[in-house]
């Protein structure tokens, strides 16, 4: 295996963990106007993602850095050639950012539910945005000679882009009702479940319809492979979920979230960014990576900084393990 | 096509101002992680509560930072293929390693245990969770290392060559640029005043409450590290300074020369004061100088030679007449030249403002016993052993405080400007010039639209942010309560014996 195709699987690494990680938090700021009923079950959503969302975050950060490092020309193709959604992309996670560290430092109405909006609007966007922009990368947009972007904003707008943003809205806001299934407790926990069944059953008619399209069009073996882990694991989260075990339909939430991403690189392989108007100007791991000598030294920082990452990371999850219910919302939030 | 809205000049303006937006929290976050974590550690080792109040009131307005800060720094992660994809092409073997360092190993830390830090109060043990503050400064540095060794290769290109068949520049030695003399000097001048910055934003919030003779334990306590911090950092980033200029000299004539406007080579040459002049004609119509200072900061003697712009620009023209070719060599003189002066005058500013308090407010080894003042008392300013300041004045040196806190602020955004405009035409110093390094895919109603959102937004939020930290600043310190002061022994919370109904207690603390 050369080192460019070993950070072709690293950087899909860092995306999956992105949306694994992510993923929940964007749902659980659309489960905020879906699911909950009042402040204090905002409230009580805000804070199952409050002391994770940052760390959380820094998945994606990572993956554009080492995008960056090791596929320069994907980097720059990728951010200049799709300009505008990844524009509304950062002022979303500016605005969510802000939203959720600042809604709880003022007590006054207006304040906090301004900033409940915010948390709301930016994650579904946010969750819509990433489909598409994923789904123009695995079917290929219009890139000439000089590997620059030559089309233009509603280029990107394509059916099959159009359904996977309503894939990876429909997934995460699932994912998140599974989450909030995990991590709350009394009756908001219940009608996390009781609502999670249906998104799980919208995900699934929309992924299955999505990860089909993208096999017929471009997938191989392993890429089916994928698709069926992505397909059992969604309906044993169903199933699960139905049966009460939580923990259990959490795990298989995350594992279709894995595989169906898993399976969009798969398809792209050994394309980084298919071009649509000649195969021979397509971005490839060949001819959009770095050298050698850049991606060992990336190689090494990888390899020492991931695992203690995972390992700190994990930790926080495992001190804030405790469920939470309003009862233990602290009296007055921010001091 | 209009020169004023080219894609070029509107991709900088962007740049220009989300950085420089980013650097105004980026600063303050840096030192008053550390700041925080020094008033965390007192509080752990003496269980004075002074030092918890302290660590509470100063860890919020650091959040408060530290919020706008994280959401500004995402856009500096994209901004470069966004608007700079050429750039990124050509650097991006080079560039982008650092930045994936920078994540992998600052951002994570930093990110990860700001959670646990501010969720874990009631969560983790008082070590462990003192613990995870200092792993926060500590991400807050090394991310600074990384991206300034990352800009320190763009003003000062080494460990790399162009490989002429693909046109872009590849990296041979990676620890030549992380470890490179310019990487050092910038991040030593950037971290002593990232220090200064904290300090006087500590010294003039706690000049605001003693002025009004309120929570004056905490804020007496306060404003003792923070005077020690300023003089300390003050005198560092004179040092730092000092030696960031000489290696600009030898690396960047150009831009030291325009921070003087020094049109022609002189020996010994002058440093000036203040001056008035004619780009296009290349002389000065109005200076006032003092002889030989510049040929000191430049070489450390009174008489050497210090090369002008105008010798300069010639010698550039000639050394890249075949491969760059450009018309003129020389960066926007008058922003050099007033942007150097107002980053040294407001930094100096608040340097000295911080010496005279420091003095002013000695301990009592060195006051008479008329001077010396209790815990709970406001230290009153003394000129002599046996003398107070007049009530009027020390009235005014408080007032100064509090009127010159962002003054730091304002000096490390002329630092940036400084530097990034000194460097023009180039984006990588004599490899790769701006011009060619803007998206080519990208339109000037693209560029002008993204210029208009993020200048929008980071006004409307920096209303917000201001408001907000008055608020925490006027409200003082928080009162303690009986689990603040007992905090959990066990990891995940409990310990002790009042353990029986830990399930359905509530959280010390929630969004």
């Amino acid at each position: 295996m050369q080192l460019t195709d070993v950070w072709f699987v690293v950087i899909a690494i860092l995306w999956i963990g992105y949306f694994f990680l992510e993923g929940f938090d964007f749902g659980v700021g659309i489960l905020t106007r879906l699911l909950a009923r009042d402040r204090a079950e905002r409230r009580v959503l805000i804070n199952t993602i409050g002391p994770v969302w940052d760390g959380n975050e820094v998945w994606l950060l990572s993956a554009g850095g080492a995008t960056f490092a090791a596929f320069p020309e994907w980097y720059a193709t990728l951010f200049s050639g799709f300009y505008l959604p990844f524009l509304l992309i950062l002022v979303c996670l500016i605005v969510r950012g802000v939203a959720f560290e600042y809604r709880a430092k003022r007590e006054e109405e207006r304040w906090q539910r301004n900033w409940e909006h915010a948390i709301f609007f930016t994650s579904l966007l946010t969750a819509f945005l990433w489909g598409l922009v994923f789904a123009n990368i695995v079917r290929g947009v219009k890139i000439d000679a000089d590997l620059e972007y030559a089309g233009n904003l509603t280029d990107l707008f394509s059916p099959y882009a159009l359904l996977g943003g309503l894939v990876t809205l429909a997934l995460f806001t699932f994912h998140g009702a599974v989450f909030t299934a995990l991590k709350t407790l009394g009756d908001i926990r219940a009608r996390a479940r009781r609502l999670a069944t249906g998104l799980g059953v919208a995900t699934a008619v929309l992924a299955a319809g999505f990860l089909l399209w993208t096999q017929a069009d471009g997938g191989g073996s392993a890429s089916l492979v994928a698709l069926v882990v992505a397909v059992a694991a969604l309906v044993a989260a169903l199933a699960t979920n139905l049966a009460g075990r939580e923990g259990w339909s959490f795990a298989f939430s995350g594992l279709t979230v894995v595989a169906a991403v898993a399976m969009l690189f798969c398809s792209l392989f050994p394309d980084v960014m298919p071009s649509t108007l000649n195969p021979e100007w397509s971005l490839t791991v060949d001819n959009a990576s770095s050298t050698p000598y850049t991606l060992k030294i990336m190689t090494w920082c990888a390899a020492f900084a991931t695992p203690v990452v995972l390992l700190y990371q994990g930790w926080t999850y495992w001190v804030f393990r405790k469920r939470i219910g309003t009862h233990h919302l602290a009296p007055s939030g921010g001091h | 096509m209009n020169l004023a809205l080219a894609p070029e000049t509107l991709a900088r303006w962007q740049f220009g101002i989300t950085t420089v937006y980013h650097f105004l929290f980026v600063p303050l976050t840096i030192s008053l992680a550390t700041l925080t974590a020094i008033l965390q550690t007192a509080w752990v080792r003496t269980n004075k509560e002074k030092y918890l109040k302290a660590t509470r009131f100063w860890g919020k307005l650091f959040l408060i930072n530290i919020a706008m800060g994280v959401v500004t720094g995402i856009v500096q992660e994209f901004q470069f293929g966004m608007n700079w994809s050429a750039y990124s092409r050509f650097v991006g073997d080079i560039f982008g390693a650092p930045l994936a360092f920078e994540a992998l190993i600052a951002f994570f830390m930093e990110s990860t245990f700001i959670g646990l830090w501010i969720f874990g109060r009631d969560k983790l043990p008082k070590k462990l969770h003192l613990a995870t503050i200092w792993l926060v400064a500590f991400g807050t540095v090394a991310s600074a290392y990384f991206i300034l060794a990352a800009n320190s290769w763009m003003q000062h290109p080494v460990g790399y060559r162009i490989n002429h068949e693909s046109g872009r520049a590849e990296m041979t030695d990676f620890f030549g640029i992380l470890f490179q003399n310019t990487a050092l000097a910038q991040f030593f001048h950037t971290m002593t005043a990232a220090f200064l910055t904290g300090a006087a934003f500590m010294v003039g919030i706690s000049a605001y409450h003693l002025l009004r003779k309120k929570h004056i334990p905490v804020m007496r306590t306060s404003l003792r590290l923070g005077l020690v911090t300023l003089v300390a950092a003050g005198m560092l980033t004179v040092v730092s300074g000092d030696r960031l200029g000489k290696i600009m000299y030898e690396q960047q004539p150009m831009k030291m020369a325009s921070a003087e406007a020094l049109w022609e080579t002189q020996a010994p040459a002058p440093f000036s004061v203040f001056s008035y002049g004619d780009v296009d004609k290349g002389h000065n119509k109005v200076a006032i100088e003092i002889p030989g200072v510049l040929s000191f900061l430049a070489h450390d003697n009174f008489y050497e030679a210090v090369p002008g712009i105008n010798d300069t620009n010639a010698h550039l023209k000639e050394k890249y007449r075949d491969t760059v070719g450009l018309d003129d060599y020389r960066p926007n003189i008058p922003v050099a030249y007033w942007s150097f002066r107002w980053m040294i005058g407001f930094g100096m500013a608040s340097f000295a403002l911080g010496a005279a308090g420091l003095y002013l407010t000695r301990r009592r080894f060195w006051l008479s016993e008329k001077l010396r003042t209790g815990e709970d008392e406001r230290p009153r300013l003394a000129l002599t052993n046996h003398r107070e300041l007049h009530p009027r004045l020390g009235t005014w040196y408080w007032r100064l405080s509090v009127l010159t806190l962002g003054f730091p602020l304002i000096a490390n955004a002329w630092g940036w400007i400084f530097t990034e405009t000194g460097r023009q035409p180039w984006v990588v110093y004599g490899v790769l010039p701006t011009a060619s390094a803007v998206s080519p895919s990208v339109s000037q109603g693209e560029v002008l639209t993204s210029l208009i959102v993020f200048t929008s937004l980071y006004a409307i939020l920096a209303v917000v942010e201001v408001r907000l930290l008055t608020k925490y600043v006027k409200a003082g310190p928080p009162e303690l309560t009986e689990a603040d002061l007992n905090p959990p022994t066990r990891i995940g919370g409990g310990g002790g014996d009042t353990d029986a109904d830990a399930e359905d207690r509530p959280m010390a603390f929630s969004y």
